[in-house]
């Protein structure tokens, strides 16, 4: 392993109103590596406690308990203007009252560089952002999308060891979002710092993250690649949080070399391949990605049996719910790939098929 | 069809411009009885003084209705009764030049303060806010001169301060601190306070906290996240804040009255003495004149400043 580590958060609690008899704990013994020059996202619906632990790295929140190491030195006792940590604020935080100029050139001037050094620099940051004819504006003279580039700039300016990006693209449109998330990956390919982005937006993380981390009432429940993440959920809050999943309890029948049979709610008993620390006998939960299911043709051996309830057209795919005798309907998602989508009557009972590598299996 | 469409714009306009015009009568309808009184009382008294000014003092006060410039000529210059030499008015000049300094200093130490708590109240949670500015305008509620004799009971020679430094052994003589300047500083201080407190506190309030975080974030340090952050964007609050404590003070006449013990006179204490024991009610109306003068004069050079610096800002 040559990657070294860039933030080591080792067993950090957050509480906040401690003693006051109204704790709040926000993260609850959070342990993570981030590698250097990776773009790492922390992924969680609001209050999980991911900007928590984005303040903590910044500076501007201290850990109830554990430790954060800056790569290898221990940072939790230094204040925020001592750490070599900038941080893209979710409303930029630009400063009103200075010129674009100004606010990307202000951590600069506050490491006490020269005023050659802040104007090279400042010139270097502008093209960086493409933001070189409006140097000198106001910083309410410029748009949503230009403030966020002067923000990126403001904080990329000093050359952190790590940037905390919290939320950043949160108050943009869709088609902006779009651009930026390219943008930012093109900015962190191009510095080379490690970059930390918190998102509660999912389709966010996976497509700019090297790997995302999922979080839920202040703990990470999974680390990985996007791919892993939403191919191998190893949680049932991943499952759900991350893309759609259909949840189907299963009973647990017998072992059979490396494949496991179970029972379905409707009686249908299938063989799917399964870890080796499985339970021998009990309730399982199986989680099964819309996309990853058929509509059975004819000749397919169906392993799932319902009644259709619902067909909705979304443009590139068209989505099926399917009664199968559970609480929610279960729900298959078909590209329409030659601009023509399957019509099946509502009503029709239909088999759903589904390929037994892709279903996971969840221990809650 | 254009045609149409240019005569239904003209007339929507019309419609604009009519309904505008109603608002600002309305308006001005609505604000008429406060600039009634507004104007009559500052404008009447105003042009009361300025004839008295121009009039000759009566010999047990009052005025006599005959043309003199000699009250102007008294604001600034003295003639000796025996032998006519004319030289400066030592002391109205010291008494405007201690007027000058006190309420430039009172103004500065409320700043001083008055900024931190401001700070303070404004980075409290917003149900603990209200707790605080009501604490602050408290000594609203008692009569100034109340006030007054109560700090003056304080720091008097055989007062709470000296009791208590004398009973601990600090010192063995009692302080002199009543009747100095720096007993009408005090005194003038904590009446004015809250008029530097609350307009602070109204910009700080509005600050964006998060403008300071980000300060922090960039490696400024606590005094510079104050001089680069805070202080130009709380500017406004503190401008107010100044006005409201430096022209009061300036015209001051409970505070040095009392505090000053008629040694250290002020402006206020010096017209109030022509108009009493001095006989000279032009004069008193000429130093008042003055005072006002002096006050506009500050203030006009406060705008030209304030408007140079906001066109350096490229707007």
């Amino acid at each position: 392993m040559s990657i070294t580590v860039a933030v080591d958060v080792r067993s950090v609690s957050k509480i906040f109103g401690a003693g006051t008899g109204q704790e709040v704990t926000a993260l609850d013994d959070v342990s993570v590596s981030i590698a250097q020059n990776e773009f790492f996202t922390l992924l969680g619906p609001s209050g999980c406690g991911k900007t928590t632990l984005l303040r903590l790295i910044a500076g501007f929140e201290h850990a109830t308990h554990g430790s954060i190491l800056l790569e290898g030195a221990e940072i939790s006792a230094l204040p925020p203007f001592q750490r070599p940590v900038n941080t893209v604020f979710q409303n930029y935080a630009l400063f009103p009252h200075m010129s674009v100029s100004q606010n990307i050139g202000f951590g600069l001037e506050m490491q006490g560089r020269t005023k050659d050094e802040v104007a090279d620099t400042v010139g270097a940051m502008l093209s960086l952002v493409k933001m070189e004819n409006l140097k000198d504006r106001q910083i309410d003279q410029i748009s949503g999308g230009q403030q966020q580039r002067v923000a990126l700039a403001r904080a990329l300016a000093p050359r952190p060891k790590v940037l905390l990006l919290d939320e950043p693209l949160s108050a943009l449109d869709l088609k902006l979002r779009k651009e930026m998330q390219v943008e930012l990956k093109r900015l962190q390919h191009e510095t080379g710092i490690t970059f930390i982005f918190v998102t509660h937006d999912q389709e966010e993380a996976l497509t700019m993250s090297d790997r995302v981390a999922v979080m839920n009432e202040g703990r990470i429940l999974q680390v990985g690649a996007p791919h892993e993440i939403y191919n191998r959920p190893n949680d049932r809050f991943v499952a759900d949080f991350i893309g759609d999943t259909n949840f189907i309890s299963a009973e647990i029948i017998e072992r059979d070399g490396n494949e496991i049979r179970m029972r379905l709610p409707s009686g249908i008993e299938i063989m799917i391949p399964a870890p080796p620390d499985l339970p021998q006998s009990g309730e399982i939960t199986l989680a099964i990605r819309p996309e990853q299911a058929r509509i059975a043709s004819d000749g397919d051996a169906a392993s799932i049996q319902g009644s259709l309830t619902d067909e909705i057209y979304i443009g590139t795919d068209t989505q099926y719910y399917i009664d199968i005798g559970t609480t929610s309907p279960f729900v298959v998602r078909v590209q329409n790939a030659n601009g023509e989508t399957q019509r099946i009557p509502t009503g029709t009972s239909v088999g759903i098929s589904v390929d037994a590598k892709t279903i996971q299996i969840l221990r809650d | 069809m254009s045609t149409e469409h240019i005569s239904n714009n003209e007339s929507f306009e019309s419609l604009e411009v009519q309904a505008y015009q109603r608002e600002v009568r309305r308006n001005l309808l609505l604000s008429t009885p406060a600039l009634i009184v507004l104007f009559c009382a500052a404008s009447g008294p105003l042009l009361i003084m300025l004839v008295f000014s121009f009039l000759t003092a009566g010999d047990y006060g009052g005025i006599k209705w005959q043309f003199s410039t000699e009250a102007w000529f008294q604001v600034a210059f003295y003639r000796d009764i025996f032998d006519e030499t004319v030289s400066i008015a030592n002391a109205h000049v010291s008494i405007f030049w201690r007027s000058i300094k006190l309420s430039f200093l009172t103004t500065l130490v409320a700043f001083v303060l008055g900024f931190p708590t401001a700070y303070f109240i404004a980075t409290r949670p917003p149900e603990t806010r209200s707790l605080w500015l009501f604490l602050v305008t408290i000594p609203f509620w008692t009569n100034l001169l109340i006030r007054t004799f109560a700090i003056l009971e304080i720091i008097r020679n055989q007062g709470l301060v000296n009791t208590v430094l004398i009973t601990l052994g600090v010192i063995d003589q009692p302080l002199d601190m009543l009747y100095t300047d720096i007993a009408i500083l005090l005194g003038m201080t904590y009446v004015y306070i809250p008029l530097m407190i609350l307009p602070i506190y109204a910009s700080m309030e509005r600050l964006d906290f998060r403008l300071v975080e980000a300060a922090y974030d960039l490696y400024a340090t606590r005094w510079r996240v104050l001089a680069r952050v805070i202080l130009p964007l709380v500017k406004p609050g503190v401008v107010a804040g100044s006005i409201l404590v430096f022209i009061p003070s300036l015209g001051a006449y409970v505070t040095p009255r009392i505090l000053g013990g008629g040694k250290h006179l002020m402006i206020g204490n010096l017209i109030e003495l022509q108009f009493g024991q001095g006989r000279n009610w032009p004069l008193g109306a000429a130093l008042s004149l003055t005072l006002l003068v002096i006050v506009m004069g500050a203030l006009m050079v406060y705008v030209r400043s304030a408007q140079k610096e906001g066109s350096g800002h490229g707007h």
